[in-house]
């Protein structure tokens, strides 16, 4: 088959001019192409978490030294598939004391949120849900109905690790929002938009030199940390630390609608990484994506999984922090972090230099700032470290 | 312009009546034989003794209201920020004041020791 002929804008104009043809009114068009968009997005993002959660799983297994799923199909491919068929012939149970309405709530809201979250993700140039001109903001609102859920999920219970996993899912989420938005503003503000499409068209150059993650190292890191967090990962996954509270807010929730919440974790996992993708990695740019229109989803999700993928390396591979250290490292040190990266690049912009001059400035003030940090954090904790620890404090006499 | 909403409303509804199948249908599927013993809450093998509804540590509530400051503050400043390559300094020096101000509080708070777990 000729690769030139996949073209996606032709099966859009092809599938616009049979509805055309068909004399319906301009509003049932939009309104049959919307529908048919979402249910690809819907599709789209359940197979692809049966696919992700067997990465997940084998490349957890490959790097702990174990072989992960090899069972079920080939190369055990199909032992999610297996997974959800047992689920759902499993029963229900609700507790006798948890709150239904929330309760049972909470496992639609988790999916919900994700799939909404879908919606603005530029797959290609034309590929996406909806070019909103509010994009950025539009996932921050719709990823905070994540934490509502995960805390109704933990109240609702009434069982004391579930609530306490609902806790620590409110403190992280919220802590972790801070320097997330924080390192996503940065690169609204290089580039004057906050279209998911027009971040990603702001990085156009060919050979991915004007990818931001070149220009703004620190946003990205700063983004990157948050995200592990956002998507409830080791070394931020206390919130269902099994060795702890057990499973976390969805330790009640049996059969089909603890799946739900695995699937939202997942699918979740996925969207920072988009998002990460689209804003820092120049999104479906990508050598012959002009004359190829289709290789830009290529080059998307390709982008997409390597970024996934250092999730889940990062996942198998780091221990769990303590929920202070946790606090402190978001509170004390991405934030101000965040804030002095953000004020410094709002100056360099304004100072209005010439485009390679600005782009060297922008890069030596974040790995400074990145430094500085690094030092001083450093230098504190060393301090804290060779302190002495007395279980008393000493009396001094007065003389 | 609002039309570019309208796939956003399509996909509310889609992953509306999606959530809404993934609540009911596990109830429906599933083999249905309740106990007593079944529908406790898990306790890793005790019969529970307490509501698991008691007092929380303050710090959990304190970072909630910290974020409800922080983050409209930073919300506040997505508007500038894609306006920046249009205003002049004077829109730099605005931002610096608000930053200022948010920074006395961040200092603040920080000082009141809310940022310390114990």
């Amino acid at each position: 088959m000729d690769l030139s002929s996949i073209d996606l804008r032709a099966i859009g104009a092809w599938f616009h001019g049979l509805l055309i043809s068909s004399g319906m009114s301009q509003t049932g068009i939009h309104v049959i192409e919307a529908l048919v968009g979402a249910l690809l997005l819907l599709i789209f993002g359940l197979t692809l978490v049966i696919f992700l959660i067997w990465l997940e799983r084998k490349l957890a297994g490959r790097i702990q030294d174990r072989l992960g799923p090899n069972r079920v199909g080939p190369y055990g491919l199909l032992q999610t598939v297996a997974d959800a068929l047992k689920l759902l012939t499993k029963e229900d149970v609700t507790p006798l004391d948890a709150d239904r309405v929330p309760y049972n709530l909470a496992p639609g809201l988790a999916v919900f949120h994700v799939i909404m979250a879908l919606a603005v993700i530029p797959f290609s140039n034309r590929v996406i849900g909806a070019d909103i001109n509010v994009g950025v903001l539009y996932l921050m609102a719709v990823g905070a109905i994540g934490s509502m859920a995960a805390l109704m999920a933990g109240w609702a219970s009434n069982n004391k690790y579930a609530l306490i996993g609902g806790f620590r899912v409110v403190a992280q989420l919220l802590s972790y929002e801070i320097p997330l938005v924080l390192a996503m503003i940065i690169p609204v503000m290089v580039s004057g938009t906050m279209r998911m499409n027009g971040l990603a068209v702001a990085q156009g150059s060919i050979f991915g030199f004007g990818w931001f993650v070149w220009t703004l190292p620190l946003a990205f890191l700063i983004f990157f940390v948050a995200s592990l967090a956002e998507g409830e990962r080791a070394p931020f996954d206390l919130l269902e630390a099994e060795s702890e509270i057990v499973a976390g807010y969805n330790i009640e929730y049996s059969g089909m609608k603890f799946a739900w919440f695995f699937l939202a974790f997942f699918m979740n996992s996925w969207v920072l990484a988009a998002i990460g993708t689209t804003i820092f990695f120049g999104g479906w740019q990508g050598p012959f994506v002009d004359q190829l229109p289709a290789l830009g989803v290529i080059y998307f999700l390709g982008k997409t999984m390597i970024l996934f993928f250092v999730q889940a390396w990062v996942r198998a591979t780091f221990p769990r922090l303590r929920i202070d250290q946790m606090m402190s490292f978001c509170w004390k040190f991405l934030v101000p972090m965040a804030l002095v990266l953000f004020a410094a690049v709002a100056i360099i912009l304004k100072l209005n230099l010439p485009q390679p001059l600005e782009a060297i400035t922008l890069l030596v003030a974040n790995v400074a700032i990145l430094l500085t940090g690094v030092t001083l954090l450093g230098r504190t904790q060393r301090k804290a470290l060779y302190a002495p620890k007395r279980a008393f404090t000493p009396t001094i006499p007065r003389l | 312009m609002m039309i570019d909403y309208l796939p956003l409303l399509i996909l509310f509804v889609v992953a509306a009546v999606f959530a809404a199948i993934a609540i009911i249908m596990p109830s429906l599927i599933g083999p249905k034989n309740p106990n007593k013993m079944k529908q406790e809450p898990i306790e890793s093998g005790m019969i529970p003794f307490t509501d698991a509804r008691q007092r929380f540590p303050v710090q959990y509530y304190m970072v909630a209201v910290l974020f409800i400051l922080f983050d409209i503050e930073v919300v506040f400043m997505y508007p500038w920020a894609v306006l920046l390559n249009k205003l002049k300094v004077f829109g730099l020096i605005e931002m610096g004041f608000f930053l200022l101000i948010l920074l006395i509080g961040y200092v603040y708070v920080w000082r009141k020791g809310a940022f310390e777990w114990d």
